[in-house]
């Protein structure tokens, strides 16, 4: 939805996040104070050290953890303390470590699990897997046994898992951690053809570089730096005082 | 321990089949209950991690090493009714896709090392608590007597069960199999007692007590305990084919074919010589007692403790 | 304890055979009915066990395994005889040879010896035929197999989680151990205690175990957290299969009825 007020065309951000804390239950801050917003078919890179908050930012995006304070939107609309759920079907979420995400005793079971659990009939819910693995290259895995797949195909099929809810946005953490140059290539192709709004917490800076225009600096919790990622590169001071290096 | 197929008797493996389903259908229907939601579904990982873990081994001496079994460790930290239900899945596994136990016989096994084991290794952990509370050196004590009671138990009931079915006279399996156990469940003891001091030290929380639905009063679990335990007594009787001899006196076993092995479970009571009888019945009554001065003894404990 | 884990792969072995072909829920009915059938026989039912051996066998061959190979890892429970030996001494009836043993007399009674080759050849017959079922049957059919005999959707949705995440966790455990292995050198000079004392062993293998549960417990909390992400409301959906075509239902009765005829035969010979 697109609003003209004046000259400047404003747009309803699809995410939107104002002063998000979240604390765990052991008492561990992650996320103090966080705000930013994401607007329809970005892609936008999410970097920081470790422990700077960036999966847990992803499981409050995605609406796994409830934020302890601050307001998050979806379309403008408030996403109130009990309606996690609207937020899972919009945003998915693709873990880190494609074995916790690939649960099911098959490829098309996992696929599946979200559609099924959506109540769409059978002939849908086939329908969407096709249309999921295609769009990742693993069509021809539907009856594999999840275990016995290279972690690059996991990764794939973990993706897969996610786009058959055909979420509005999607969040990955560390899409290319642990792939061979090979897997890592493979991968930077299908994010890159995926038209979808994304969030990519990741390490690789090379794989910002390549293909997010934008990138969101954290550290300790808070957003230090939001911008267009060839202005933020740039600046070794900044990257090196959050613990980050330039590709 | 885990019995393969063709060894127990239909009379013996048939009728377990039947407790197990009815105990384990009660018990998935407790575990469901107290299970949290986020725990529920992902209670088959934890009995992925038990199998796993039963794969640690613990070196003993001269190449042998000793390993977990597991019920005592799953009781404490999840209640009996889960822990049957992590087991059942447990040797369930085993049975199918490792063939680890046999198929009939699995009713059989997850009878002795899931449910009696759990329920064992329940009323062990209960009666420490009751008498000396809450203590960490007291929940040591527990971890270590409800392992190597789980195990032993394990071990007599599956003599038991090998006897009934005509291998061995009880006299011989009972004690072998429970002189072997009894050492072996050392090994389970340490094992189980190192585990939860170490989770005890690094996640306080996994030992709290968890609400089980309508816990089962604690003199239930021990007199139940108790009364099994005598009724193992005459078996081990000293006459070397004690358990052989009675079930001739009594008709059952024709020269060359039974129609069953030996059913004598059935027959105990009626007909029996008087000695085991009296035998049975002064086990009983001796257990009782016993059982009995602790009750007393945990009840005043409770009353001097005050509201502790 | 069953120290024998030594085999912790995947049984199944994705061949082109009629049996692999079979609908899962016959292959385990019929499975489990042939064991049961075993079990049912009495001791000395020679041809019996002979039959029951020639259609193990003949459907080890048909389905590609090879007889071999199921005769190789059906040594298995072999170490459990022990535990049948006894009745070859105590069994009742006429003693076929007896001989002195220091102060004691052992007869070899021949009910003993067909009771104990019986409790053999059964054991060895059943280890068979579930050899063959899991090694034609993938476990996701198996699963559905067993929904379709009546196993409850919770524990069937349980069962696969299990087994999904079994080689993963046996994994970590087996890396644990190499960890432990790598740690573990005895010193140049032969010292009095290698090894360190027994209570520090068992210290050092309970924390092993506390760790792998932790991190079992840790990682049921993220799977949690993405079954949620999909979608999981708190019920076990598990799929069900197609009604049961005629030819398989015609093989299943007539699988049925010829383990029935053995039966009959087992008794009546």
């Amino acid at each position: 939805m697109a609003l003209p007020v004046g000259e400047v065309m404003y747009r309803t951000p699809l995410i939107e996040a104002q002063d998000l804390a979240y604390m765990y239950p052991d008492g561990h801050v992650a996320l103090r104070g966080v705000s930013l917003r994401i607007f329809r078919g970005e892609k936008v890179a999410l970097v920081g050290p470790n422990g700077a908050g960036k999966s847990t930012l992803l499981l409050v995006l995605a609406g796994l953890l409830r934020p302890t304070a601050g307001i998050l939107r979806v379309e403008g609309e408030e996403i109130g303390n009990g309606d996690l759920r609207r937020l899972r079907m919009r945003a998915g979420l693709v873990f880190q470590d494609p074995d916790d995400q690939l649960f099911s005793p098959t490829v098309f079971d996992d696929v599946a699990f979200g559609p099924i659990y959506q109540g769409l009939p059978e002939p849908v819910v086939r329908e969407r897997v096709d249309e999921a693995l295609r769009a990742v290259g693993m069509a021809w895995a539907a009856s594999r046994i999840s275990h016995h797949l290279s972690v690059g195909e996991k990764k794939r099929v973990a993706i897969a898992t996610v786009l058959a809810l055909r979420p509005e946005l999607m969040l990955l953490d560390e899409p290319t951690a642990g792939l061979d140059p090979r897997g890592r290539r493979e991968l930077i192709r299908l994010l890159r053809d995926l038209p979808r709004t994304m969030l990519v917490a990741t390490h690789d800076m090379r794989l910002v570089a390549e293909l997010f225009p934008r990138v969101i600096v954290m550290d300790e919790g808070q957003v230090v730096a939001d911008g267009p990622t060839e202005v933020i590169l740039r600046d070794e001071a900044l990257l090196e005082a959050h613990g980050l290096e330039p590709p | 321990m885990h019995i393969p197929d063709g060894f127990l008797s239909p009379t013996v493996a048939l009728p377990l089949w039947g407790v197990s389903a009815g105990m384990g259908g009660y018990a998935l229907r407790r575990a469901s209950r107290e299970l949290t939601e986020s725990e529920a579904p992902v209670i088959g990982v934890v009995a992925a991690g038990i199998f796993a873990a039963q794969m640690l081994n613990f070196p003993i001496a001269g190449g042998t090493s000793g390993h977990l079994l597991g019920t005592a460790l799953a009781t404490m930290l999840f209640g009996p009714w889960v822990a049957i239900l992590i087991m059942t899945c447990v040797l369930s596994i085993q049975a199918l896709i490792f063939q680890d136990g046999g198929l009939i016989a699995l009713g059989a096994n997850i009878f002795n090392m899931g449910i009696l084991g759990a329920l064992v290794a329940y009323a062990v952990q209960q009666t420490f608590r009751g008498l000396l509370g809450d203590r960490p050196g007291a929940r040591y004590a527990a971890a270590f007597a409800s392992g190597w009671a789980a195990v032993v138990m394990g071990a007599l009931a599956t003599a038991l069960e090998l006897s009934l079915s005509g291998l061995t006279p009880a006299s011989v399996a009972l004690p072998a199999m429970g002189g072997i156990h009894a050492l072996i469940g050392i090994v389970e003891g340490l094992i189980t007692m190192s585990a939860v001091a170490f989770l005890a030290a690094v996640r306080r929380g996994l030992l709290a007590e968890r609400p089980v639905a309508g816990r089962v009063p604690l003199w239930i679990a021990g007199l139940a305990l108790t009364l099994g335990l005598t009724l193992l007594a005459p078996l081990a009787s000293s006459d070397p084919d004690g358990l052989e001899r009675v079930a001739r006196d009594l008709g059952l076993i024709q020269a060359e074919r039974s129609l069953w092995n030996a059913p004598l479970s059935d027959y105990v009571i009626p007909g029996l010589p008087n000695q085991a009888l009296a035998t049975i019945l002064a086990g009983m009554l001796g257990a009782l007692l016993a059982f009995g001065l602790v009750v007393a003894f945990t009840m005043r404990r409770r009353r001097e403790g005050g509201s502790s | 304890m069953s120290g024998t884990h030594f085999h912790f792969h995947d049984p199944y072995q994705p061949l082109e055979s009629p049996i692999h072909r079979l609908d899962p829920r016959v292959k385990l009915a019929l499975a489990l009915g042939f064991i049961a059938i075993a079990t049912l026989l009495p001791p000395g039912a020679w041809l019996a066990y002979g039959l029951l051996g020639g259609t193990a066998w003949g459907v080890a061959h048909v389905s590609g395994l090879g007889v071999r190979r199921v005769l190789r890892r059906s040594v298995l429970a072999l170490p459990f005889v022990l535990a049948a030996l006894p009745v070859i001494f105590t069994a009742p009836g006429p003693a076929w040879w007896t001989f002195p043993l220091g102060p004691w007399w052992i007869s070899v009674r021949a009910e003993g010896v067909v009771r104990f080759v019986s409790v053999l050849l059964k054991s060895w017959l059943s280890l068979q035929i579930a050899l063959v079922l899991v090694g034609t049957t993938a476990f996701p059919d198996l699963l559905a197999a067993m929904r379709a005999l009546g196993v409850p959707r919770f524990l069937v949705m349980t069962f696969g989680l299990m087994w999904r995440y079994l080689f993963l966790l046996v994994d970590e455990a087996r890396r644990m151990l190499q960890a432990r292995e790598a740690r573990s050198v005895p010193p140049e000079a032969p010292s009095q205690r290698v090894g360190g004392t027994l209570a520090w062993r068992a210290q050092v293998t309970g924390r092993m175990v506390g760790t792998l549960f932790l991190r079992t417990l840790e990682r049921g909390e993220r799977i949690y957290m993405a079954m949620v992400a999909r979608g999981y409301d708190g019920e076990a959906r598990v799929g069900s299969l197609p009604p049961l075509p005629r030819g398989e239902r015609i093989l299943l009765a007539g699988g049925w009825l010829f383990l029935i005829g053995v039966l009959i035969l087992g008794w009546a010979f």
